[in-house]
């Protein structure tokens, strides 16, 4: 038995529980994609306001696009809806308003995660000690994880949690996807060319915990024609798109009146399997891109349509 | 580390008042239960006190046990303020006050019903009719029914005080929604947590019970005879200065935690929650909101917080509702002079707790006597709840004394007034140098009934942290306590 409006609220803490521990890791990545692009390439810590469509948001708050600045608006920033903090916050009120279904130790641990966050804030936008912070929010974010997946008993509640961080976590995936891209076609056709695809694509795959399953996997080094294919398609690994889509699928099963969800899910992959060139990419590429994530945010509506509260 | 710290705390200094204190008998000795607790108190310096409350803050915030102040702000989430010295009561005087507890809510929802059926009590001429004919609790859409076991009032929280003279009285019967017993709950899980060791020494009744004897006693309502009846709690919602409580005691008893918007009464006048796979069928409410607020189709119009059709369901008998609607007649201060009769009429038994001596406005010569002591009496609405709309009157000026003589004058069935009380005190620390100073309190014991009775061991102690203040209500900055019922008997002579 559940509440459609409990169905909804727990779907929103997967998602926003995965939100806080990607961000906290896309930060503490690019700053270290950032040491190694040799300096003729120009990326800056923009790129992850553009990555994040926050572009205008942060246009009302900051003139100057500094490393601070970008840094201050994806942790702390208020007014920023999807910052670590507030997505932090969004997760804490979601799992107090359904204390009733979730493990009683989510909400300690969930509060003990926020309080931390609020006390140290200031240590994750100050440089040297990000690092640590960022660390401590990531571990966070696992441990109720693992609480939940070691705890709760797998119905229904179980499977909107996972319905909402497989969502999640597929846009992110197509996002930095789409990121990679990006920055490698600006990329001016030099000797460097060669080596900074190597560190944007090697970053692409670190931002997912993915370098040594990729490399165990593909038995490649790194390199955009594997990398795509192995983030879009790989049946195994947890981050990859395809595998998303089928633990989605997988929870339909578990849940009533789920076929326009499968039915969705299968235009998804279907669009996985169009045959496209990864060795030599170009716009066509990145256009296929923008389409999946397109499919994949609108998998939300298909979601909140079935089973949510209308009103 | 400051040689301050060190130094043991002052107890011998503690300032007894005129008034009984709850744990000190005498400078520098404790009351019986009190003792082990105290020579534990006493080993302990001001370091190892300010890690002990650090330890219970800290608790609170990971636990999350905070309530909901309203400000003109918006509503701020403040962390459940609590005092680590608990409050100790004798058993054996406990186990009067627990019986006495059950026989006046019993009484009570005799007479409830009585009233909604047969009204005896007015035709045998012991509750004059304006009492009745002027509540503003009383629901005409309530007449003639008779809820399960005759009980319309199944969860109260009554308030004790203790005056000089040690014994308890009862300030006021809750019968609506009373809140609380979520945070005696939580008390004793901080206070395991703060102070482990006592609880070795000292024989200490366990209050874990409440939320499974709650969910007895709401199974036991249900219409439908099935093994499993379907249980929710009714909530105004996520932003109520009550939440914590009210998810609390869902995720306690495994009951669903539903909001308005959640249910729907169907054609065939039956409850139903709108689930992930359509309607599922509610036998059981516990609410947690107003009357006035349950069902817009009988109330007020403009509620969003109930469901239209609520009473349909209920006067069907297709749902059981707790407490049931117009349980609040009784929760009225007028009414209130009236139990030790109530109790007479109904039990032919005399009151085991006395109320606090109290005069009703309405009547001619006891207002008389109210409006020439306003200064000396504490004058209170006969409906309001939460300490709001009071007179104290040693503490008023003359401004404010005018104007309740006006309130009184204007509508006198509403006031009732009361002789100051001595309020009893307990130890509690103040400030950052840990001393112990005396702190009014009182007490909220929890009293189920439905088939059979039950009363929570102690109750939720609130104290007034505010230096001789006597407003215990956490929205006006009441503390708390935990609450200890400690068996002396079991004891050796130590």
């Amino acid at each position: 038995m559940m509440l459609s409006r409990v169905a909804e609220r727990i779907y929103w803490t997967g998602r926003y529980l995965e939100r806080v521990a990607n961000t906290a890791r896309l930060i503490s990545i690019y700053e270290t994609l950032l040491f190694d692009l040799p300096k003729t390439v120009e990326l800056s810590w923009y790129n992850l306001i553009i990555i994040n469509d926050l572009q205008e948001t942060f246009g009302e708050r900051y003139s100057v696009r500094s490393e601070r600045n970008v840094v201050k608006f994806l942790l702390g920033d208020d007014d920023n809806s999807s910052s670590l903090i507030n997505s932090l916050k969004a997760a804490r009120e979601n799992v107090r308003t359904t204390r009733d279904v979730v493990p009683e130790e989510a909400w300690e641990m969930i509060c003990e995660l926020t309080i931390y966050v609020q006390d140290n804030l200031e240590q994750g936008i100050n440089r040297r000690s990000r690092h640590e912070f960022l660390e401590d929010v990531i571990k966070g974010c696992l441990q109720i994880n693992g609480l939940l997946f070691s705890t709760m008993p797998h119905v229904a509640s179980w499977e909107f949690f996972q319905i909402g961080y497989n969502l999640e976590r597929a846009d992110m995936t197509v996002r930095y996807l789409e990121a990679g891209l990006t920055g490698i076609l600006e990329l001016a056709d030099d000797d460097y060319a060669v080596n900074s695809q190597q560190v944007i694509w090697g970053s692409v795959l670190r931002s997912l915990n993915a370098t040594q399953y990729y490399l165990r996997t593909t038995r490649s080094p790194v390199k955009g024609h594997e990398v795509m294919p192995y983030l879009l398609n790989d049946p195994a690994f947890p981050k990859s798109i395809a595998y998303c889509i089928k633990s989605i699928v997988k929870s339909c099963h578990c849940l009533p009146r789920s076929e326009p969800l499968i039915e969705h899910m299968g235009k998804i992959e279907k669009k996985l399997n169009v045959k496209m060139d990864f060795v030599n990419p170009g716009d066509e590429l990145l256009n296929f891109l923008n389409q999946l994530q397109i499919l994949i945010t609108s998998s939300h509506f298909v979601v909140s349509d079935i089973w949510f509260p209308s009103d | 580390m400051s040689p301050d710290l060190n130094k043991p705390i002052a107890w011998n200094d503690y300032a007894l008042g005129d008034f009984y204190d709850e744990l000190i008998s005498s400078p520098g000795h404790a009351r019986k239960p009190a003792k082990k607790l105290f020579s534990y108190l006493k080993s302990l310096n001001s370091e190892d006190i300010s890690s002990r409350i650090n330890a219970a803050e800290l608790a609170i915030r990971e636990m999350g046990i905070s309530f909901t102040v309203y400000t003109d702000e918006g509503n701020i989430d403040r962390a459940w303020p609590f005092d680590i010295i608990p409050r100790v009561i004798d058993k054996k005087q406990w186990d009067k006050t627990d019986a006495g507890l059950k026989q006046r809510l019993q009484a009570l929802n005799m007479f409830i019903d009585d009233l909604y059926n047969d009204q005896k009590i007015i035709k045998d001429g012991i509750i004059p009719e304006y009492v009745l004919k002027q509540s503003s609790n009383y629901r005409k859409e309530c007449e003639g029914m008779s809820p399960p076991f005759g009980v319309w009032a199944n969860i109260c929280g009554t308030d004790l005080v203790r005056d000089s003279d040690g014994d308890f009285y009862v300030l006021e019967d809750n019968l609506r929604v009373p809140s609380g017993v979520s945070y005696m709950l939580e008390n004793r899980s901080i206070m395991k947590r703060v102070l482990p060791e006592v609880f070795e020494k000292v024989d200490i009744a366990p209050v874990g019970d409440y939320p499974s004897r709650l969910f007895e006693m709401l199974t036991s309502l249900s219409p439908r005879k099935i093994k499993k009846p379907v249980i929710v709690v009714l909530t105004p919602g996520i932003f109520n200065s009550a939440y914590f409580e009210h998810a609390f005691l869902a995720q306690k008893m495994g009951a669903e935690l539903v909001e308005g918007s959640d249910l729907v009464v169907q054609d065939d006048d039956c409850l139903y929650m709108k689930t992930i796979t359509g309607l599922e069928r509610v036998d059981v409410m516990y609410r947690r909101i107003d009357d006035l607020f349950l069902d817009p189709e009988v109330f007020n119009k403009d509620s969003v917080l109930g469901v239209p059709g609520l009473m349909r369901a209920w006067k069907a008998g297709n749902l059981a509702l707790a407490n049931a609607p117009g349980a609040g007649v009784a929760d009225d201060k007028v009414v209130y002079a009236y139990v030790p009769a109530i109790i007479k009429y109904y039990l032919d038994e005399d009151p085991l707790i006395s109320n606090v001596e109290t005069f009703l406005c309405y009547e001619e010569k006891q207002r008389q006597h109210v409006l020439a002591n306003l200064d000396k009496l504490v004058i209170k609405p006969a409906n309001e709840s939460g300490g709001y709309g009071m007179l104290i009157g040693p503490h008023s000026t003359q401004k404010e004394r005018d104007k309740f003589a006006q309130l009184i004058k204007a509508n006198p069935r509403n006031y009732i007034a009361q002789p100051t009380l001595s309020l009893s005190t307990a130890p509690t620390f103040i400030g950052r140098h840990n001393n112990p100073e005396p702190r009014h309190l009182d007490l909220r014991p929890f009293v189920l009934q439905g088939k059979s009775s039950y009363v929570t061991t102690g109750g939720l102690t609130r104290v007034a942290m505010v230096k001789g203040s006597l407003v215990v209500n956490s929205s006006q900055g009441g503390g708390s306590k935990d609450t200890w019922i400690v068996d002396t008997s079991t004891e050796g002579k130590s």
